[in-house]
């Protein structure tokens, strides 16, 4: 794919902004790695050899039966007697003293003079997940320590382990609110925009009603009905978010409709849907481009709002928001606001200094000497 | 006597991602006081640069070097406290389009007041005498009621007498004028000038006009500088420039003049489009309940018909309903009254429906700017109407466009570039094109040549005539430039607001005008003369 030289002019534009570029870095880096939170934090090992056969828990179900134990359930990975059974091949042994038969058959690798087949478990960098409840010692929330290097919250969940896919559920949130609202946006305002008239004031007014409408009502009220989860709360992010777009597209399709080069294709005899996307839109794309941003930090925000606020996602689901009212709930653990604090304050700053290059990248006015 | 300014050596470039693109190299002038001197070229030949850059009016990305030396004092890299001085006080300025020059949400007399009290300290009833004082020295009639006025409520020449009027305000040595003119009808154009030209006298002011139009020269000016691509080519007095040019580029600018008459037309050609008593009328509603209050007739029954192979030209000012005409024979706006098409009525046919035969009908408009969708390249731009219409030729549309720009003399290897790479006689070739591919029988011409450079005008109208002969195309040719209309017309129509005051034969109404308002438009477009007798 090639550039088209304004495009190139932009991406150059880009570039130069030195700050824009490591954000869009670091930003990509750590959204990257999120999108893989389940190799990096999980409750389940990524790989186990048991008795020379390789099984892959984190993506396949394993009963405990296959690892010589009794229950048809899920093997609890985490439990002393499952690690013992797969470490030590399965021996009835582990369900007496698990940690000595582990350590012995660790040092000497057989067990009580008995040659045995070894196993291993690789387990991820963070051995929990967003939702894993860990046994800890005294009272949750903890203090960092080695095992929880940024400490638990209330329920004794590791509060890295929840950032990680904290972090990662809100972007992919907010970049899904805003690429649906963008699109139900363009589309009405290009057409308010391109017809005018009768369609223009009826749209406009329905559109002021709508946006009179007390929104975090009507979630509480949907909140109330239906359990709450991902979809929905992106369904109504958007039934709630589309008009922001609308009146800069308006805008610039009611500019643009009477531009020469539209009646020229009108006066082609190209139809109206043709017109609106292939000649207007591409010109009314650099406002929409520089609104984006807006709505992409605005989304971030509300999602926390409403966790802060409990009528967000279930309180299982990782959430910064949710975050943020632990903290605010246990003054006495400082580690859950400053994480909270820190997390928000680097996703934010990054996504402005990305967005702030993309903004003046897109100015045509804007010269880089 | 030392010249009020003096430029030597003057070079401006361009700063963009680091690359320096000259705009003016080495130009050196002189105006005296109390001459007028003026620069002329072409669109890009850096003359505006130059003017602005005498009191530092450029974006920051211009590189200036060289000498300014205004009265004495040096300009190119004066403190911006002095140059403010000197700004609007000693040299003023006068701009092009009017409209967007002044202020919109302020009355005359605050704009002329502002001025007044930042330059003179002059403030209420001292500065309200001054000001009436300056509207009546601009001609503008009843100035007291015009003191309350918005921009908007003036027409565009009474908005450049105001400009003037505030250029006026405090005494400049020296006013410099970029392109006053281009922007306004041609009668109004000659008020202009003749104005400049008898404040110039009575204030005792040097001029520096800058024009495209060398018409305008020959009239105003005491001294010429041609330039051309950033450079001056040639200098001199009025006379001598024009009698006696020396530079090849100042004879081509000459000699670039519309002229010749278009081919007969075949005494048995067919009507290709005709109307009867056409209207175009704008309801002005009032109310809450938009009762129709009254009528904007921007075309008040006209009458006209165009055979194949035939040019009919309607000339008239900005506001008499020619481009709303052309408008509505297109069918992009509603009129009333019958419109044939190829002895078809078409005037009562829905959009849907007219689509398949706007192929026999295609437009060319007088923006190549405005009139090219930005982000298509040339060939999707020129392809377009393929993809709508059967033009009943089987060949790739690549090999058709290649083929269609070649005769319009557009190089078909660069039709994947975008329109911003083409200069604007290159981009009106590429409209024809797109207009031309789909061999249409009507093509309207609104105003196809007046936002371009002189000899592009030429090659232009050279081409449409060069289309017209080989398709037997019919032309409906709007323009507000007389010049242009006789070399392309057969027949013409003048409009003045909404009438047709005058229709006939083009060499009847061009050699002997019946109307006023004829007369009044030839005697301002071909000898620059306002005609006072006229009411325009």
């Amino acid at each position: 794919m090639t550039l088209s030289p304004l495009n190139a002019r932009r991406w150059r534009n880009f570039r130069r902004n030195r700050r824009a570029v490591w954000s869009l870095w670091i930003f990509g880096v750590l959204f990257g790695l999120s999108l893989f939170a389940e190799f990096i934090a999980n409750e389940r090992p990524i790989l186990v050899n048991y008795r020379g056969d390789l099984h892959v828990p984190i993506f396949n179900f394993y009963p405990e039966t296959v690892f010589g134990g009794d229950f048809q359930t899920e093997a609890a990975y985490r439990d002393a007697e499952v690690q013992c059974l797969i470490v030590s091949g399965g021996l009835e042994d582990c369900f007496d003293d698990p940690d000595t038969v582990m350590s012995e058959v660790r040092e000497t690798g057989s067990f009580a003079g008995a040659e045995v087949a070894q196993g291993w478990l690789l387990w991820p960098p963070i051995p929990y997940k967003y939702n894993t409840v860990s046994n800890i010692e005294g009272a949750a929330p903890s203090a960092p320590d080695a095992q929880h290097w940024l400490g638990t919250d209330d329920t004794a969940r590791d509060v890295l382990a929840r950032v990680i896919y904290g972090f990662r559920l809100s972007v992919a949130f907010a970049l899904i609110v805003t690429a649906l609202t963008s699109v139900l946006g363009i589309a009405a305002g290009a057409v308010q925009g391109y017809f005018g008239g009768w369609t223009d004031l009826v749209f406009q007014r329905i559109i002021e009603i709508w946006g009179s409408t007390p929104e975090l009502y009507i979630i509480i009220i949907v909140a109330a009905i239906i359990p709450m989860n991902f979809w929905l709360l992106v369904g109504l992010m958007v039934l709630f978010g589309w008009t922001k777009l609308v009146g800069v597209v308006r805008a610039e399709f009611l500019r643009a409709r009477n531009f020469e080069y539209v009646r020229a294709a009108r006066a082609l005899g190209v139809g109206d849907a043709t017109i609106m996307f292939r000649h207007v839109l591409p010109n009314a794309m650099v406002a929409t481009v520089t609104f984006l941003p807006f709505i992409v930090t605005g989304t971030i925000g509300a999602l926390a709002v409403l966790d802060f606020l409990g009528f967000g996602l279930p309180s299982s689901s990782p959430s910064l928001g949710e975050l943020t009212l632990q903290a605010k709930q246990n003054l006495q653990a400082p580690w859950l606001a400053f994480t909270a604090f820190i997390t928000f304050a680097l996703m934010l700053s990054l996504l402005v200094f990305i967005f702030e290059g993309i903004r003046d990248a897109f100015d045509p006015r804007k010269t880089f000497s | 006597m030392t010249p009020l300014l003096q430029v030597r050596d003057l070079t401006i470039a361009f700063r963009q991602d680091g690359v320096e693109t000259p705009a003016v190299r080495g130009v050196g002038f002189d105006v005296n006081r109390g001459e007028t001197v003026a620069i002329v070229g072409e669109s890009g030949s850096g003359k505006s640069v130059t003017a602005l850059s005498t009191v530092a009016l450029l974006p920051d990305s211009a590189v200036v070097r060289g000498s300014v030396i205004y009265d004495g004092t040096q300009m190119i890299g004066a403190p911006e406290a002095d140059l403010r001085r000197v700004r609007g006080n000693d040299i003023s300025f006068i701009f092009q389009e009017p409209m967007t020059s002044l202020n919109p949400l302020h009355t005359i007399e605050k704009q002329l007041g502002e001025s007044l009290a930042l330059h003179q300290n002059l403030r209420g009833d001292a500065a309200r005498a001054r000001i009436l004082d300056l509207l009546d020295k601009v001609g503008i009639n009843d100035a007291e009621s015009r003191l309350s006025a918005y921009p908007h409520q003036l027409s565009g020449g009474q908005r450049q007498r105001v400009m003037i009027a505030m250029a006026l305000a405090n005494g400049p040595d020296l006013l410099i004028a970029d392109e006053p003119t281009t922007a306004l009808d041609v009668t109004i154009q000659a008020q202009i000038l003749e104005l400049l030209a008898d404040l110039k006298r009575r204030e005792g002011m040097s001029l520096l006009f800058i024009t495209h139009d060398l018409t305008i020269v020959r009239r105003i000016a005491d001294r010429v500088c041609v330039m051309k691509q950033g450079e001056i080519v040639e200098t001199g007095p009025v006379a001598e420039i024009f009698d006696n040019p020396q530079h090849p580029y100042t004879r081509m600018l000459l000699e670039a003049e519309s002229t010749g008459l278009p081919d007969p037309v075949a005494p048995d050609a067919p009507q290709i489009v005709g109307t009867a008593h056409l209207k175009v009328w704008f309801p002005i509603t009032r109310g809450l309940l938009k009762r129709t209050a009254g009528y904007v007739k921007a075309v008040n029954d006209a009458t006209l018909a165009v055979r194949a192979g035939e040019t009919v030209g309607i000339v008239g000012e900005s506001g008499s309903g020619k481009t709303t005409l052309a408008l509505a024979i297109m069918r992009l706006i509603s009129s009333e009254g019958p419109i044939s098409l190829e002895g078809r009525r078409i005037d009562g046919v829905k959009s849907r429906a007219l689509r398949p035969l706007r192929q026999d009908m295609q437009i060319v408009f007088q923006d190549p700017y405005g009139s090219l969708s930005p982000r298509m390249t040339v060939a999707e731009i020129v392809a377009e109407g393929l993809r709508l219409h059967d033009t009943g030729d089987d060949r790739p549309h690549r090999e058709q466009v290649a083929d269609m720009l070649t005769e319009t003399g557009i190089d078909p290897a660069s039709m994947d570039r975008y329109p911003h790479e083409f200069s604007g006689g290159q981009r009106q070739r590429i409209a024809i094109a797109r207009a031309m591919i789909l061999r249409p029988k009507l093509v309207v011409l609104d105003e196809p040549t007046s936002a371009l450079d002189q000899t592009v005008q030429v090659q232009i109208v050279e081409l449409l005539r060069d289309l017209q002969r080989r398709h037997g195309l019919a032309y409906l040719f709007i323009s507000h430039d007389l010049k242009v209309v006789r070399a392309m017309s057969h027949k013409v129509i003048v409009m003045k607001r909404g009438d047709v005051v005058e229709a006939g034969e083009a060499a009847q109404i061009f050699d002997t005008p019946a109307t006023p308002y004829t007369r009044a438009l030839m005697a301002a477009a071909f000898d620059l003369k306002a005609d006072r007798a006229a009411a325009v």
